[in-house]
């Protein structure tokens, strides 16, 4: 296996707080790769980081061997780097369909066209209705984005993603807010995807974790804690003292009280 | 047409299929194409300019609307075409499709070099800088005497011709004919922008712009063509002003035009065009016809006008058919 995401010395800073700190990891090809650690562990910045969201302060990021800490978002996007947002961003007065289809008709080339009505769109409608089939939304195709439920909201961020077919999905939170029906199809969703695709995902829920990652990442303070196996992340003593030997075993996973 | 509707689809505003769309429009434009023969001339005259500054709202409606870009610089593009069109018609030739292509590229040409600037800002940023921008083009025409005759204005502008070295055309019916023609054009050529796929990436951008560039999509471009997609059909809009005004003044290219096609847009609901040309209608009316007998009150008016809507109609004439449709349950 090879390494498709190298981060060395990733870091970013907002005035005195460093919300990410040196943070080198590789993240390999086909990987299914989780990132854990309490609520303000910079989980979400560092996905910033790799998404081109935002810029690092300080360190390199390399996709594919080649250096992308400069590169912006889109530019990231164009070659395959996909990001679902903690906090669904989406495109409020527009049906689901066009959510979907502003994703793919980026990908077939039409974004820019005239010409072309949006309606017929070669090869869009039929990537929208793949999308929609594979989170459950098939039957709300023209429903507006902003009359959607929360957790319908987190299915359709996970389907804009899907119809970018990136090499690298950055799944932040999916499961947050779904119900344990959508949870747990959204977990046969990841399993299905093909096995080329390298998934990196945020998740609090250690079942959806534990089921998914072939390894996980424990992120704390903006520092890498602990990479390994599953089992290696379980069994690590430093993991162990700072979380697991106090008794609080779950919180480390756990979403603290009061946080959004 | 009483198909079940579940609770997701209620709140979805149902557009008219295709052919109903069409017939609507076609059932308009014919209504409008009989005004010149129950309206007196001077009226066929006030509706022709009423025409322009319509197609000038359907233009800016583009940007703002559709697009999410508050514009309040659209009187420079259609400014410039309002000239372009009367030199082209005094210094080279009076026959009318050549006034239209000019004004067009020159429409377009002044959008791109000020849009490279405005679209690089966003909310009311772009409102100051688009109005500052149009004050600079505005300011050019009142000093450039050479050219656009200064104060004075452009003078001595003679009628189009519909041949090269034909007739001169007098008549106000005539040439209100010929300015609803291009102006359905103008429209139809909008309506095929905003219903294109490049179309849903600009209401992609309105909605979320920061989404659409990290889905890969250069924002920018996208925002520059609209700007001066735009700009070529304000440039359009001035052509059909000067076909009947047949005169320009540096305050064709004023911020009151500005503000006016704004006005309209928001009176008609922002990003349905049909909704622009109504709200174009209703100000040009209130400007052109109780203004005057206001004794110079009309832009008080229009102010309230402005106020009432923002307040009564967040969604304008357009938001009107929809609410209708929520309360009733079905389109
Ligand atoms: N734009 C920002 N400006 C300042 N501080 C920020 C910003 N974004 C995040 N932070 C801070 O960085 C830390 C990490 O946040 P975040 O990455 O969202 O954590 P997580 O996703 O692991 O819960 C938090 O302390 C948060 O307050
Ligand atoms: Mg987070």
């Amino acid at each position: 296996m090879s390494t498709l995401l190298a981060l060395d010395g990733v870091s970013k800073q907002y005035g005195s707080l460093m919300a990410v700190d040196g943070v080198t990891l590789g993240i390999e090809r086909g990987a299914r790769h989780a990132l854990i650690g309490p609520n303000g562990a910079g989980k979400s910045t560092l996905f910033g980081l790799i998404a081109g969201t935002s810029a690092t302060t300080a360190g390199t990021i390399a996709l594919a061997g080649e250096d992308i800490t400069r590169r912006s978002d889109s530019w990231r996007a164009r070659v395959g780097v996909a990001k679902t947002f903690q906090h669904s961003s989406l495109f409020l007065s527009l049906s689901v369909a066009d959510n979907i289809a502003l994703a793919a008709q980026r990908l077939t080339g039409h974004g820019l066209r005239i010409r072309t009505r949006a309606a017929h769109c070669p090869g869009v409608a039929e990537e929208v209705e793949r999308c929609l089939a594979l989170v459950g939304l098939a039957d709300r195709p023209q429903v507006r984005v902003s009359a959607l439920s929360h957790g319908e909201r987190r299915q359709l961020e996970v389907a804009v993603a899907l119809a970018t077919r990136p090499r690298l999905l950055l799944l932040d939170e999916p499961t947050a807010g779904m119900s344990a029906a959508e949870s747990g199809r959204f977990v046969g969703l990841v399993e299905s995807l093909p096995p080329d695709v390298t998934v990196l995902l945020i998740e609090h829920d250690l079942d959806v974790v534990f089921r998914l990652a072939d390894r996980i990442s424990v992120l704390h303070l903006g520092k890498l804690l602990a990479d390994g196996t599953p089992e290696q992340v379980r069994a690590d003593e430093v993991v162990q003292q700072a979380y697991l030997g106090s008794g609080a075993a779950r919180e480390l996973f756990l979403t603290s009280p009061g946080s959004p | 047409m009483a198909a079940p509707v579940s609770a997701g689809t209620r709140l979805q505003p149902q557009p008219l299929d295709p052919p109903a769309r069409l017939r609507w429009y076609g059932v308009v434009v014919v209504a409008l194409a009989f005004v010149p023969f129950v309206a007196p001339a001077d009226v066929a005259a006030t509706a022709t300019r009423i025409l322009a500054l319509a197609l000038l709202a359907v233009s800016l409606d583009l940007l703002v609307g559709v697009g999410g870009m508050p514009s309040l610089g659209q009187a420079a593009p259609f400014g410039v075409g309002v000239y372009a069109a009367g030199l082209t018609a005094r210094e080279l030739t009076p026959f009318a499709p050549v006034q239209v292509l000019v004004a067009v590229a020159a429409g377009a040409l002044l959008s791109a070099l000020l849009g490279w600037l405005v679209v690089r800002s966003r909310g009311t940023y772009l409102l100051m800088l688009s109005l500052a921008l149009a004050e600079l083009v505005h300011t050019l025409a009142g000093k450039w005497d050479a050219l656009t005759g200064g104060t004075n204005g452009l003078v001595g502008v003679p009628a189009l011709t519909f041949a090269p070295g034909g007739e001169p055309v007098r008549l106000a019916g005539l040439v209100y004919w010929w300015v609803l023609a291009v102006a359905v054009v103008g429209f139809l050529v909008v309506v095929v922008v905003s219903r294109s796929a490049f179309g849903r990436s600009l209401r992609g951008i309105r909605d979320n712009e920061a989404r659409m560039s990290s889905l890969g999509y250069s924002t920018f471009r996208v925002k520059y063509t609209a700007f001066v997609i735009s700009g070529a059909v304000a440039g359009l809009a001035g052509a059909l002003w000067m076909a009947q005004t047949r005169f320009a003044s540096p305050e064709d290219l004023g911020f009151h035009v500005s503000a006016f096609a704004l006005l309209a847009v928001v009176i008609g609901g922002r990003g349905s065009l049909w909704g622009a040309v109504l709200g174009a209608a209703l100000v040009g009316v209130i400007r052109d016809e109780f203004g005057p007998q206001l004794g110079g009150r009309g832009p008080l008016l229009l102010g309230i006008a402005f106020i009432a809507a923002v307040y009564l109609l967040p969604h304008g004439f357009a938001g009107l058919r929809l609410r209708r449709a929520r309360t009733q349950g079905h389109p």
